[in-house]
């Protein structure tokens, strides 16, 4: 187990440099960050010049990857276009997009996981159809659709929920955008847990489980979930990245001020270090998710913690 | 077929219990399985018994029926889409296919237990090898944690696993082939069944391996005198260990005898085309007898004796008739128009 | 036959399909897979759909003869009229005639990207199953760099620096980003498929590396990569409408569902129209080719259905 940790723990380094890296060359090599500076006024040659050089925009693209790696390391990364460090942004924005994912990954566990369970032991049957079916529109409904037409019919037409989020951020404002990012997901989760489940209820260990007279709810619980459900961890893990990617879309249509909207306004204002701050701590979470799930996974499963 | 008597042929010191009053018994049983492309018929009216010590081989060909009939004594058909219209399933005397679920629980695994084929399938990957033993008491007896794992190093050790104590957190996949199958029999054991059902123990192993695994059951067997249904398809493994034979093919029993007199005088023309296809030292050079033909499509058997399009004895009436289970001798049978040509030779 | 259990009932069966089997000719996976998909209606209610979708891409002038660009003002957000059966939207376009003409970008992005996607996974995720080893560590590193920056925030970077906005961009993006999916399946897939006894018969009886690639690898390690990249393709049309619909994807004066829907929902309110029939054509679009993924492996990969 330990060397397998290690292990891992190496292969991210590369990784984690090269994803780094790639988003970097991307806003700094490919965007002009001076000239994105002054907007729409043309910059004076010279002090053009002169924030280029104190921006070491002069030096060679690896040497300003170092320095900018190095001050993310001292928690500095850059100021955002309003003067305000990008680190304060994030505390800003973080604890709100953190609480919305939660949300939607509770929400994505307890239902999709529910769905897929009683569709895959009653597979073939109505029930089944309906979670199948049900599934493929949620993934075939992109978000921002689904967003819009859940905030106006069930904010707005029937009020039922908050149709946006207030600045206080109160938790029922978060379970409508939280349904909502969490919906693709949660018919991934769903289908999985099906697949898995229909394909473990048919193994030879299952036949054996029944075979000793364990109840049939202990066959359920002890042996037919727990080997069913560790593909849906790896997926769950993985997907913490993905609602946290999603929720830029989220965020925008109910107004609530998190990395989305932050990112948002820093691609509108053209801020590279608030674009590339923020991307980088979202890969730098989906990297660690990814490896989360990893050791979860050998955890979970003793063929893999044991090859 | 519900004799246990003894032949000459047959050594061994087991004992059966009272004649008579088998411990198991299986009476015109019927299963189908209901698919898309029709109703499958897999058993079609088997009729067996097992007493006390006693060992019971069943032989076919995949296909014949064995195993389901295994699976409907374990209660472990899946109902939808295997259904059973008819037959009995006597234990001790009583009816399981009448029970409730619950009382047929309590039976599986406590007093019948099952060895499957295939050891590292049949034993969860993710819990370790003493969990899975041990559960069987905590679930059955109520033992705690602590008894139930020092009662699975017990086992562990009774079927001659090596170090159990140290082994006993290893996983199924941290075992060899031979050793996981002594598991499946050390689970099987773990309550003291009154009778064990093997299906094909040892097909998977190797051929040393195979040999040690049968002894331990038969010595274990004869150790708690349980009775043994032995299902396999190989004529080899079966000398050695059963008391007597039951044929199977297409879902009948085509032929039961005591294991000498079938080894030495089969009265079926299957029986006989099965060991003839055995490799035989003293046939060396010559080419191997082989039955013609496949086994029967299951949704559509033959009409008549289903044997019929592979047999070379095969007459009109084999074509038109279901031949009767007929009494060649005292405990033997023989669904065959032509027994006793076939006997003959 | 997918209602069946396992062991006892596979016995029966194996023993129940043994004649017929030996009656008709073998049967490949190919000819397995093609003959199941013919029994799914799934598979014929998606491929007409995709089938009308790929035809309106090409002429959309066969459904409507209105362009969408011929806007007035003056009946912004206005009903169905006469001739104009969606309504107009707040500039006043025929909604339409821009339903029809957005398929074009949808479908155009959606199959080049997963071909293009396809095409470089198959090579990096094909060699690093192949040649293992040093080979594979490299290759799957860089892989797990372009698998580490989720599609829809390297897409929101990328094309806001670059300012693009053209289908080629929007493409090129994805795929850059899209390609390690398929090469993780493709290099599971190649390291499942040269494991079979078969192809070890090949290379033990001296098949050159082209020839064991191309002859008995690849047909067999396409099969779940096909299956991965049909789905992808509906999720790729829906990456790229949210990435217009965000205002970084696809840039007037392409008409796309993804613009058209990010503009109609400020006024969803006053003119729901003018977001639903984009929506709804983006939905079905999507749908279409997901429900293909779906009718396709469980063809190709019975044991899951």
């Amino acid at each position: 187990m330990g060397r397998y940790v290690v292990r891992r723990l190496l292969q991210m380094v590369p990784v984690f440099i090269g994803t780094t890296f790639l988003i970097f060359v991307m806003v700094y090599a490919l965007g002009d960050p001076v000239a994105a500076m002054f907007g729409d006024r043309t910059p004076d040659p010279a002090t053009a010049a002169q924030i280029r050089e104190s921006l070491h925009l002069n030096d060679p693209l690896w040497s300003q990857y170092l320095q900018y790696m190095a001050g993310i390391f001292q928690g500095d990364f850059g100021t955002a276009f309003n003067g305000r460090p990008v680190i304060e942004l994030m505390g800003d924005a973080f604890p709100n997009t953190i609480q919305l994912t939660l949300v939607a990954f509770v929400i994505e566990l307890v239902v999709g996981v529910t769905l897929g369970v009683i569709a895959g032991m009653r597979r073939g049957r109505l029930i089944d159809t309906g979670v199948l079916v049900l599934t493929l529109f949620v993934i075939s409904i992109p978000t921002f659709v689904t967003g819009y037409l859940l905030q106006y019919f069930v904010g707005v037409k029937w009020g039922a929920l908050p149709p946006s989020v207030s600045t206080e951020v109160r938790f029922e404002e978060l379970i409508l955008p939280g349904i909502v990012l969490a919906g693709v997901s949660l018919a991934y989760v769903a289908r999985l847990t099906r697949t898995s489940i229909a394909e473990n209820i048919r193994s030879d260990y299952i036949r054996t489980a029944t075979a000793k007279g364990l109840p049939r709810r202990r066959v359920i619980s002890v042996h037919l979930l727990r080997n069913s459900l560790i593909p849906v961890v790896t997926f769950l893990g993985t997907d913490i990245g993905g609602l946290m990617a999603g929720a830029i879309v989220t965020e925008r249509i109910f107004n609530l001020q998190g990395v989305g909207y932050q990112l948002y306004q820093g691609i509108l204002r053209q801020n590279a270090p608030t674009v590339v701050g923020f991307v980088t701590v979202l890969v730098v979470v989906f990297l660690a998710a990814n490896l989360l799930v990893d050791l979860l996974y050998a955890v979970l499963d003793p063929r893999i913690r044991y090859a | 077929m519900t004799t246990t008597e003894k032949t000459a042929a047959v050594p061994g010191p087991r004992t059966p219990e009272a004649a008579g009053s088998p411990l198991l018994q299986v009476r015109d049983l019927h299963v189908e399985f209901h698919t898309r492309d029709g109703v499958v018929k897999a058993v079609n009216g088997v009729n067996y018994s097992v007493s006390a010590g006693e060992t019971l081989a069943v032989l076919g060909e995949s296909g014949s029926g064995k195993s389901v009939t295994a699976q409907a004594i374990m209660g472990i058909l899946d109902m939808p889409p295997a259904k059973i219209p008819q037959g009995e399933i006597l234990f001790r005397g009583q009816d399981m296919l009448t029970m409730s679920g619950e009382q047929r629980r309590k039976i599986r695994g406590a007093k019948i237990a099952m060895i499957f084929q295939d050891a590292l399938s049949s034993l969860n990957p993710v819990l370790s090898v003493g969990y899975q033993l041990g559960e069987m008491f905590r679930v059955h007896q109520g033992l705690s944690k602590k008894a139930a794992k020092a009662k699975a190093i017990e086992l562990m050790d009774k079927v001659k696993i090596p170090a159990a104590a140290n082994r006993v957190g290893d996983y199924p996949h941290q075992f060899s082939g031979g050793m996981r199958q002594r598991i499946m029999i050390a689970m099987a054991l773990a309550l003291e069944p009154d009778l064990i059902i093997a299906d094909e123990p040892t097909t998977a192993l190797d051929v040393t391996v195979q040999a040690q695994v049968m002894d331990l059951l038969a010595e274990l067997q004869r150790e708690y005198n349980m009775g043994l249904i032995l299902i396999t398809h190989d004529l080899g493994v079966v000398a050695d260990v059963a008391d007597k034979i039951a044929v199977m093919y297409a879902g009948r029993i085509v032929e039961h005898a005591p294991v000498g007199e079938l080894y030495k005088n089969p009265a079926h023309p299957y029986t006989r085309g099965l060991l003839d296809s055995i490799p035989r030292l003293d046939q060396k050079g010559q080419e191997l007898y082989a039955i013609k033909g496949l086994p029967p499509n299951l949704l559509n058997i033959p009409g008549g004796c289903a044997f019929h399009p592979r047999c070379p004895k095969a007459q009109d009436v084999c074509r038109a008739d279901v031949p009767a289970l007929a009494t060649v001798a005292d405990g033997r049978g023989s669904a065959c128009h032509f027994w006793k040509e076939t006997i003959d030779g | 036959m997918p209602e069946m259990t396992k062991t006892a009932a596979d016995e029966a069966v194996a023993a129940a399909e043994a004649v017929p089997e030996q009656a008709e000719k073998a049967r490949s996976l190919w000819g397995d897979a093609w003959r199941d998909l013919r029994r799914n209606p799934i598979f014929y209610i998606s491929a007409v759909l995709i089938l009308f979708l790929v035809v309106i891409s090409i002429w959309p002038s066969i459904m409507t003869s209105t362009s969408p660009y011929a806007c007035d003002v003056a009946k912004s957000a206005q009903g169905a009229a006469p001739g104009h059966p969606f309504g107009f939207d707040k500039q006043g376009c025929d909604v339409y005639a821009r339903t029809v003409h957005g398929a074009r970008a949808s479908v155009t992005v959606g199959i080049c990207t997963t071909l293009l996607a396809a095409v470089i996974g198959c090579l990096m995720g094909g060699l690093a199953g192949f040649f293992g080893g040093w080979w594979d560590s490299l290759l799957s590193r860089i892989g797990d760099i372009f698998f580490g920056i989720p599609i829809l925030l390297g897409g929101i970077v990328f094309l806001s620096v670059v300012k693009g906005g053209s289908i080629f961009t929007v493409v090129l993006l994805m795929a850059v980003l899209g390609w390690p999916q398929i090469a993780r399946i493709a290099r599971g897939a190649v390291i499942t498929a040269k494991q079979q006894d078969y192809v070890q018969a090949a290379r033990a009886l001296g098949a050159s590396t082209p020839r064991m690639l191309l002859r008995h690898i690849a047909p067999n390690a396409l099969a779940p990569v096909i299956v991965v990249a049909t789905i992808a393709l509906g999720t790729y049309i829906s990456l790229e409408a949210t990435l217009s619909f965000l205002g970084v994807g696809l840039k007037p004066p392409t008409v796309s569902w993804g613009i058209d829907i990010s503009q109609a929902a400020t006024q969803i309110r006053n003119a729901p129209h003018t977001l639903l029939y984009p929506a709804g054509a983006l939905s079905l679009t999507v749908l279409a080719f997901i429900m293909l993924g779906d009718a396709v492996r469980d063809a190709l990969d019975p044991k899951l259905r």
